[in-house]
């Protein structure tokens, strides 16, 4: 009796522990002490666990906490923050297939006899769990490179996927009614795992963070599934919080994209098919010397540097960070405008940018930049594209219309950092590169940067 | 499940979903991937099903299903929480950036 209670309290205080250090995160300076915190929580319930009467062999437990304790702690000490999103995918699969599993796992126990509330919970668990994992590791193959991050599409797929979908509820609903088949159930699971898959097929690198988001939140409602199979509430109260953090961020994203859900889910945005809009472009694109920019940066006033994803590919983070030092020496104001969705995943600019030492204090949101705009000497943008196209807010008729963008254009003078001449994720047309006040620089962008550094200190 | 453990469930899950929007809203875009890593982590908590799962023989696929489960969580409770320590260390205030 005193051990229940034990457990049960190590329970309570870790959902406590753990909404303590989400509230720690509403700034970057609690926010280390709040996730000490969170981990202690999880220590307290772990051991709480361990205490469980129903547990008769410790052997296969310590077995696998070893196992994934090596393997949680290479990745987190390993892993390059360019890496990020791919990380962050590649846990989510992690999370959602030990829903899954335990959800199959519990199906077993009872010989697939379950009473229809259970089985509904029960069927949640497993149905998210599998699906995100076959959904997350797509999602991790394309943001690794392992797969083409343009969107895979063919004729009917939407009205392919909806019947897959639909077959797959059916049989989840008629499990309900009529419990107690097992090919019926395996069935399910397994149309759940290719359901994963045909989700994210179509869906381009651009959209990432969205889906990054959504499969955040998919993991999350199946640890919420699995504690209401377990009638284990720190399990409902911590899979809950993972899930509305993935959805509160999906819809931030959508609307920093100026998109809805299902747009971004059954658009294929980036594909052909949605590319054709794009008008011609007046004029071409001025490419400049290393030199002029150099001279242009070093006495300018005020510059704001906007990092796109190429940033992270080019690995240029630290190069940034130098170039920003050597103009503040010499009294230049230096800020950094950030878009929602830059990058991959939701804040990967922010991460990349603070580990090349940048404070935080000097990043800018969206909102707070755009007015800067206008008495901003030079703009630098680094390796973005669709973030800064001017068509989003000028051209109805573009595919990102509405989309709020940086208006790096408003500011007297700007510099592009490209690798080549192509065109962005999103396979549009950018008029930005075309207007006379912008200045081409193409180029690997860290190799771009460290020699603008020598020559800003020769100017 | 009788019901009355069902309303509760549904009470508790209700009620972090409110809190889990109020708490989440003011995380700033600037912690939005630190946010990401430590939900992940947290929800690394199904960790506490899957221990029983592995650990109490009701049957050798359980077990097995358990275990593979418990390294699984286990992998993104550390790894969630190492990275969000890793990343949030390198959010320097401006005074105290410029020491290294």
């Amino acid at each position: 009796m005193l051990k229940t209670y034990f457990i049960e309290f190590s329970y309570l205080l870790a959902s406590i522990l753990f909404i303590l250090g989400l509230k720690g995160l509403s700034h970057p300076e609690t926010a280390k002490r709040g996730m000490h915190l969170a981990e202690f929580g999880m220590l307290m319930a772990i051991i709480g666990t361990l205490m469980h009467h129903d547990i008769v062999t410790y052997t296969w437990i310590l077995i696998g906490l070893a196992v994934g304790s090596v393997a949680g702690l290479a990745m987190g000490v390993w892993v390059p923050m360019t890496a990020m999103p791919q990380r962050t995918a590649l846990s989510h699969a992690f999370g959602a297939f030990a829903a899954a599993l335990v959800g199959i796992s519990e199906f077993f126990k009872h010989g697939g006899h379950l009473e229809p509330v259970m089985m509904g919970a029960l069927g949640f668990e497993v149905m998210l769990g599998s699906l995100t994992t076959t959904g997350s590791l797509l999602a991790f193959a394309k943001l690794q490179g392992l797969v083409r991050g343009t969107p895979m599409t063919y004729k009917g797929q939407n009205i392919f996927n909806m019947a897959l979908l639909a077959v797959t509820v059916g049989i989840f609903i008629y499990l309900i009614v009529m419990p107690g088949s097992m090919p019926l159930f395996f069935t399910m699971v397994g149309l759940a795992f290719v359901f994963g898959l045909l989700l994210v097929m179509p869906i381009g690198s651009a959209d990432m963070p969205v889906v990054m988001s959504l499969l955040n939140s998919y993991a999350g409602l199946a640890s919420a599934a699995t504690g209401f199979v377990l009638s284990n509430k720190v399990l409902i109260i911590a899979g809950t919080l993972d899930g509305f953090s993935g959805f509160i961020l999906s819809i931030l994203m959508c609307r920093a994209m100026n998109r809805s859900i299902t747009n971004v889910l059954f658009g294929a945005f980036g594909s052909a098919a949605t590319t054709g809009a794009a008008g011609e472009q007046q004029g071409s694109m001025r490419e400049v010397g290393l030199d002029d920019i150099a001279t242009q940066l070093a006495y300018a006033n005020k510059v704001i540097f906007v990092p796109g994803y190429g940033l992270a590919t080019a690995q240029a983070q630290h190069a940034v960070r130098e170039l920003a030092d050597v103009l503040e020496k010499r009294g230049v104001t230096v800020k950094y405008g950030i878009h929602p969705v830059a990058g991959r995943m939701p804040g990967h600019m922010n991460v990349l940018l603070a580990e090349a030492n940048v404070p935080y204090s000097s990043l800018y949101e969206l909102e707070q930049i755009n007015p800067e705009f206008p008495t901003t000497d030079v703009a630098v943008v680094i390796g973005a594209n669709d973030v800064v196209n001017p068509d989003a807010r000028d051209n109805p008729g573009s595919p990102i219309a509405g989309m709020p963008i940086l208006e790096v254009d408003r500011s007297k003078s700007v510099v592009v950092l490209k690798r080549g001449q192509g065109k962005g994720f999103s396979g549009l047309e950018n008029p930005l590169f075309f207007k006379p006040v912008t200045g081409m620089l193409y180029g690997d962008a860290k190799d771009t940067l460290t020699r603008l550094v020598q020559a800003v200190q020769h100017a | 499940m009788t019901s009355d453990t069902l309303i509760s469930a549904l009470y508790v899950f209700a009620l972090a979903a409110f809190l889990g929007y109020q708490v989440i809203s003011r995380v700033p875009p600037l912690l939005h991937t630190p946010l990401m890593s430590a939900t992940n982590a947290i929800s690394g908590i199904s960790l506490v099903g899957s221990i029983v799962t592995a650990g109490a023989n009701y049957s050798t696929v359980s077990t097995i299903l358990g275990v593979v489960a418990v390294a699984c969580s286990t992998t993104n409770v550390v790894g969630g929480f190492v990275i969000t320590d890793r990343m949030l260390k390198m959010f320097k205030r401006k005074d105290l950036v410029k020491k290294d």
